[in-house]
């Protein structure tokens, strides 16, 4: 903010050294400009390292046959990790999406309040934890309860992360529902309740489509809570209360052999998963962003 | 008529509604007050053997007998690393947020925050895996083998045998990493800027440069700085790119000694020894008490980024609430 005596004494800045401040400015604009140049180069070069790499790896047996011997000439394929990635996403949608969904439901139409504020803070907090706590946190809550590593462990430590995602976005679509809408709700004679599923859900049903689009988008590449979670195994799914495999841990796992074939092996899964979160991101983003500007501060999220 | 189809529901339904809703928000709560409660008495093992000098000393021996667990060099890893790609990625960030706030013609506004959207879209075992097959190459002989040939005896910073796989290289993918986060929250802030400011300065007879300068950054310092913070947040619990990039030393050895030397972060110890340490030994306990330090270290930071960032966005509901 400008105040008075800082205005006059850049009235008399600005009357002088034209040509230092033009230059100055040229300058800045520049360095700005290169900023921008700097942080395309490596998204360019991520994106055309795994297009080049992985699109020789591709192959009907890499995405359908199980992991082959550790080093032997026959690799096998990743099969069991892409079936475990889309069954995590399921699975932890079961529990993310209605929890996520009815807090979000809470925030904005019954939270106004002190506790609502608090409970925003503390999803917003969340949000942004690290995913190897939250990980640590599975383990120690089901794993050592249980006495296994399976898919509901893994499930668990997703649902968790991405219920913030959820109940945010939810929020925030909600709230741009006109107030009108719940008015001539209640006219009605309609009971909230009703209102909110029947009027406001279904009218904000893009912005949560969104929300979710987007938390799948995160758990999708979630590598670090998986490893204390589902552990990882070179089988199909045989049971829950067995260990599993996931695109982005094998993908680890792969990327610490010393062997050529693990590394071609690595981007092949690099790409699959690179297209599902791309696909994801860029759908929701054509489909229900420009018309509606929901996803809030979510739109950047990432797997970690 | 759809109206009378909606007007079912009866007064108790929605009461109960309303406390499902409740329930369902407060199981965020209690998620984070049980993740407390879990990693202490897990590690509870640990804290009681080694005390204070499990975050103080640096030993982390798991031979049987001898076991002696010290966090300090991963405490300070994590510190490092986190620190140098501040270092990087907040200036590189603020241009960004400058570039397309203020200066980007509005046809590139839009491809622009959409490739920085992409580049936070992106997976972290992806940046790992770019990092250890491509960016380590050239980091190695473009960077650090010249520094280290030119300065390595005479600057510490420099010293000791580029690898490719060190504190310097993980540093540098993760400031790559943390910049779209640091860029789109700073652009949304420095858009919060009421436009009257920046007029009020072109009346003035200001440059782009000198109203970005006397308008934008005081209007939205504390925002940026909650910005910058929400980013250090995110490189503390930073795993798999570090896990695949810092070279993974152990013991007093990782301690950071030299930009070209392997480390160890928190989080990469954890992912890295988990495999090895059985249920219910000292290892595990340590592991997870590396965790509860990392969980205590990122709620601090994140409270404080969540204040100074939804103070400055509150007037500016709807597009980004922070």
């Amino acid at each position: 903010m400008i105040t008075p005596e800082q205005r006059a004494e850049y009235r008399k800045h600005f009357r002088n050294n034209f040509t230092s401040r033009l230059i100055t400015d040229r300058i800045v604009v520049g360095i700005v400009f290169a900023c921008v140049i700097l942080a395309i180069v490596p998204l360019g070069s991520i994106l055309l390292e795994i297009v080049r790499n992985g699109a020789p790896a591709l192959s009907i047996e890499l995405l359908t046959a199980p992991p082959g011997a550790v080093g032997s000439d026959d690799p096998g394929g990743i099969g069991p990790a892409i079936q475990g990635t889309l069954m995590l996403i399921g699975m932890s949608s079961l529990i993310g999406v209605p929890v996520g969904v009815l807090g979000g439901i809470f925030l904005s139409e019954y939270g106004n309040n002190k506790y609502g504020q608090m409970i925003r803070f503390f999803n917003d907090v969340l949000a942004e934890f690290p995913t190897i706590v939250i990980g640590l946190f599975a383990f120690a809550v089901i794993v050592l309860t249980l006495g296994y590593f399976s898919i509901v462990a893994g499930m668990f430590a997703l649902s968790i992360i991405m219920l913030p995602v959820i109940t945010r976005t939810t929020e925030e679509s909600l709230k741009l529902v006109p107030v009108t809408y719940r008015e001539a709700g209640y006219a009605l004679g309609i009971k909230r309740s009703v209102v909110i599923f029947k009027i406001l859900v279904t009218s904000a049903k893009s912005g949560l489509i969104t929300g979710i689009m987007l938390s799948i988008a995160r758990v999708a590449g979630e590598t670090a809570p998986l490893i204390f979670t589902i552990l990882g195994n070179d089988d199909f799914f045989s049971g829950f209360d067995q260990p599993m495999d996931a695109l982005p841990l094998r993908i680890y796992r792969l990327a610490n052999l010393p062997y050529d074939s693990a590394t071609a092996q690595a981007w092949g899964g690099a790409l699959i998963l690179i297209l599902i979160i791309l696909t994801l991101n860029v759908g929701v983003r054509y489909l229900f962003l420009r018309k509606r500007g929901g996803g809030g501060r979510f739109r950047i999220t990432t797997g970690r | 008529m759809e109206t009378i189809k909606l007007k079912g529901g009866s007064p108790v339904f929605d009461k109960i509604f309303k406390i499902g809703c409740a329930i369902a928000a407060t199981y965020v709560l209690a998620i984070i007050v049980l993740i407390v409660v879990q990693l202490t008495t897990n590690s509870y093992d640990v804290w009681a053997q080694e005390g204070i000098s499990f975050l103080t000393g640096s030993d982390w021996n798991a031979v049987e007998g001898s076991e002696s667990y010290g966090a300090a060099p991963y405490i300070a890893g994590t510190f490092v690393t986190a620190g140098i790609a501040m270092l990087i990625g907040v200036p590189l960030s603020i241009g960004i947020a400058m570039f397309l706030s203020e200066l980007a013609p509005k046809f590139m506004r839009s491809i622009l925050s959409f490739i920085v959207e992409l580049l936070a879209a992106i997976p972290s075992i992806i940046y790992g895996l770019w990092g250890l097959f491509v960016f380590r190459n050239y980091i190695l002989n473009w960077i650090e083998t010249p520094l280290n040939n030119t300065l390595g005896g005479s600057v510490w910073l420099f010293s000791g045998t580029p690898f490719g796989l060190d504190i310097f290289t993980a540093s540098i993918v993760l400031a790559i990493m943390i910049i779209p986060t640091i860029a789109a929250i700073s652009r949304e802030i420095m858009i919060a800027v009421p436009q009257s400011q920046r007029e009020a300065a072109y009346m003035l007879g200001a440059t782009k440069w000198e109203t970005f300068k006397m308008a934008v950054i005081p209007y939205s310092k504390s925002g940026l700085i909650g910005a910058a913070i929400l980013g250090l947040g995110r490189a503390v619990g930073e795993t798999m790119a570090i896990t695949l990039l810092i070279g993974n030393a152990t013991g007093a050895s990782a301690f950071p000694s030299s930009l070209f030397s392997p480390g160890q972060t928190l989080s990469s110890i954890i992912a890295n020894e988990f495999p090895e340490a059985s249920n219910g030994s000292l290892q595990m306990a340590a592991l997870i008490g590396c965790g509860l330090i990392l969980f205590a270290i990122a709620i601090s930071i994140n409270i404080v980024a969540q204040i100074l960032v939804s103070k400055v966005l509150k007037t500016h509901q709807g597009a980004v609430l922070a």
